[in-house]
């Protein structure tokens, strides 16, 4: 197994069965082979609590395979996931978002036919909060405070990324997953998804983004986490792997 | 004088021709929006919607022969279908979502099995019902009060609280995004699976209710009178088009139009041939049903 984990502290990837308070999310021995195809390889790949943790890797690497894998769109060939004390393993894609656990995809899966505010209902529909607080709370935060009752499909690439990024946050989730989320945007909107983003981050939430734009990651992220047919190939501060040879060949020097 | 007879008949048509109106409306209605639901919503064209219906009519029927007063077995009626859809859902109709021809042969089946089963368990024909609330009559006509009046009344009712129960509740919301896009609303923490039992047992319910409330005006109750209201409630899908409320109305209030000025003037027989050509020339213009075109001309109107 190539893992190598550049920082000092090896983390215990079993940790996660709920004694360590730190771990939020742990994979443990996770395998998913389609056919004859292994496209994530025995990974143990944990997260600790209040960080914003990126994903990154060559196409094919596993990167969306293992988001949907910790998600339960796909279901493992082998090994376990545990999250904030509770063994995923098995469990509705569903029944894992009410453990804690939010989903932005890479494309923006927003309701056309729906207004913003009622697309923001959706998952609000599954909490007890105050409704109208949440939802003013929520407009505010991504900026459509303009746009509460404008038809989804009129809004902007933009807009669409950042309102879905709204239907995560208001599940209220420890940890956010988000795919790609700046795919496809202009500088100033990926400038905004970065502020919402840090701004998350500094309440407390948890984040794993999977991110091609480097720029981007180095503006968000302080660990990243190398993928590399389907094994973790390196993780550690956004400094030691830019600069890692390895990471560079493999990797960065794709666009170097 | 004579002006004033002359009047008195052209008043006592128009009012014969209204009646029959809203009792084809009222027919129409009731047999298509349990179809149109389980269509619209879950992409399933359910062929034993017709059967559906009969065990509707005859849980009510048996219920009522058996001494219970015939509100409450209409609600037995209603019961048993609901029970009986969900069971379905679960066994059949589940493996078919959006694989709309396979659910077309998996229920056409499904259809055969039902009323060949009523045949055996329940002979040839159960006694009929008698219609309650009789008829007014006015000059040379008279129409039926439950038929022509209440059941039309009941299925608006039916419609518009189908519209508060999709548009304005939290089931509604999240039986709409589900039918949108199920892998987001499950990334929303919505069960989607539940939402498709319960929107199929909704679909069922109401299938069960039409059964139930055209138990006392069918007259004879045979296990081959699904054709009867599955023939109406198809082609209203067809021409209403994948809206399920809108659609429903607007279909019903075209053919039965059609269907009433024809039987009222050429007799039942025309009335139906007459649905069935709306159909044909709907289905050549407006390939997507009425509001399919009303869909498009507004996505058409905002691009451009």
């Amino acid at each position: 197994m190539s893992t190598q984990d550049i920082n000092v502290k090896q983390q215990p990837a079993v940790a996660a069965t709920g004694g360590d308070t730190d771990t939020l999310l742990a994979t443990e021995q996770l395998t998913k082979k389609f056919g004859g195809l292994t496209a994530v390889d025995s990974v143990d790949f944990s997260i600790t609590e209040g960080e914003i943790r990126c994903l990154i890797g060559p196409n094919g690497a596993g990167k969306s395979t293992l988001l949907e894998l910790i998600t339960g769109q796909l279901s493992p060939t082998e090994g376990n996931i545990y999250f904030d004390g509770t063994d995923l393993t098995g469990l509705d894609t569903h029944a894992r978002i009410d453990t804690g656990l939010s989903v932005k995809f890479q494309s923006p899966h927003v309701y056309e036919n729906l207004s913003v505010t009622e697309n923001l209902r959706v998952p609000l529909q599954r909490t007890d909060r105050d409704t109208q607080r949440v939802l003013a709370e929520t407009l505010d935060r991504i900026a459509l405070s303009g746009e509460a009752d404008t038809q989804a499909s009129e809004l902007s690439h933009g807009e669409k990324q950042r309102l879905e990024i709204g239907m995560a946050i208001t599940l209220d989730p420890k940890l956010m997953l988000l795919d790609e989320p700046v795919a496809g945007m202009s500088i100033d909107e990926t400038d905004d998804v970065a502020k919402l983003i840090r701004s998350l981050h500094d309440d407390g939430m948890t984040f794993l983004v999977v991110e091609h734009d480097m720029e981007f990651v180095r503006r968000i992220s302080e660990r990243v986490t190398v993928l590399d047919q389907g094994s973790i190939l390196r993780q550690g501060p956004i400094e030691d792997i830019e600069s890692d040879d390895e990471v560079r060949r493999i990797y960065l020097g794709e666009d170097a | 004088m004579i002006e004033a007879t002359l009047f008195a008949i052209v008043v006592y048509d128009i009012a014969a021709l209204f009646f029959q109106f809203l009792n084809s409306f009222g027919f129409i209605i009731l047999a298509t929006v349990g179809l149109a639901i389980i269509f619209g919503m879950m992409g399933v064209i359910n062929l034993a919607h017709g059967e559906f219906i009969l065990i509707g009519v005859y849980g009510t029927a048996l219920a009522y022969h058996a001494g219970i007063p015939l509100p409450a077995a209409m609600a037995v009626g209603v019961v048993v279908t609901t029970v009986f859809g969900v069971v379905i859902e679960r066994t059949i109709v589940r493996h078919f979502y959006d694989r709309l021809l396979d659910s077309m042969v998996a229920t056409w089946g499904l259809a055969l099995v039902i009323s060949q089963l009523l045949l055996i368990v329940f002979g040839s024909s159960l006694d009929s019902i008698g219609t309650p609330l009789g008829s007014v009559s006015y000059g040379p006509f008279s129409s039926s009060i439950y038929r022509s009046v209440l059941l039309p009344a009941i299925a608006i009712l039916v419609l518009a609280g189908l519209y508060v129960l999709f548009t304005r509740t939290e089931f509604g919301i999240k039986a709409r995004a589900t039918i949108e896009d199920p892998e987001t609303a499950r990334a929303m923490g919505i069960d989607t699976d539940r939402m498709y039992v319960a929107t199929f047992a909704i679909g069922s319910a109401l299938a069960g209710l039409t059964g139930a409330l055209y138990a006392p005006a069918l007259g004879s109750i045979t296990p081959n009178r699904g054709g009867t209201f599955l023939v109406e409630a198809f082609v209203a899908v067809v021409v209403g088009g994948p809206s399920v409320i809108i659609g429903t109305l607007s279909a019903s209030g075209v053919l039965s139009l059609f269907n009433a000025g024809g039987s009222f003037f050429f007799g039942t027989f025309t009335g139906q041939m007459l649905l069935l050509l709306v159909a044909i020339v709907a289905l050549r213009v407006l390939p997507d049903g009425i509001t399919g075109y009303v869909d498009d001309w507004r996505q058409r109107r905002r691009e451009g």
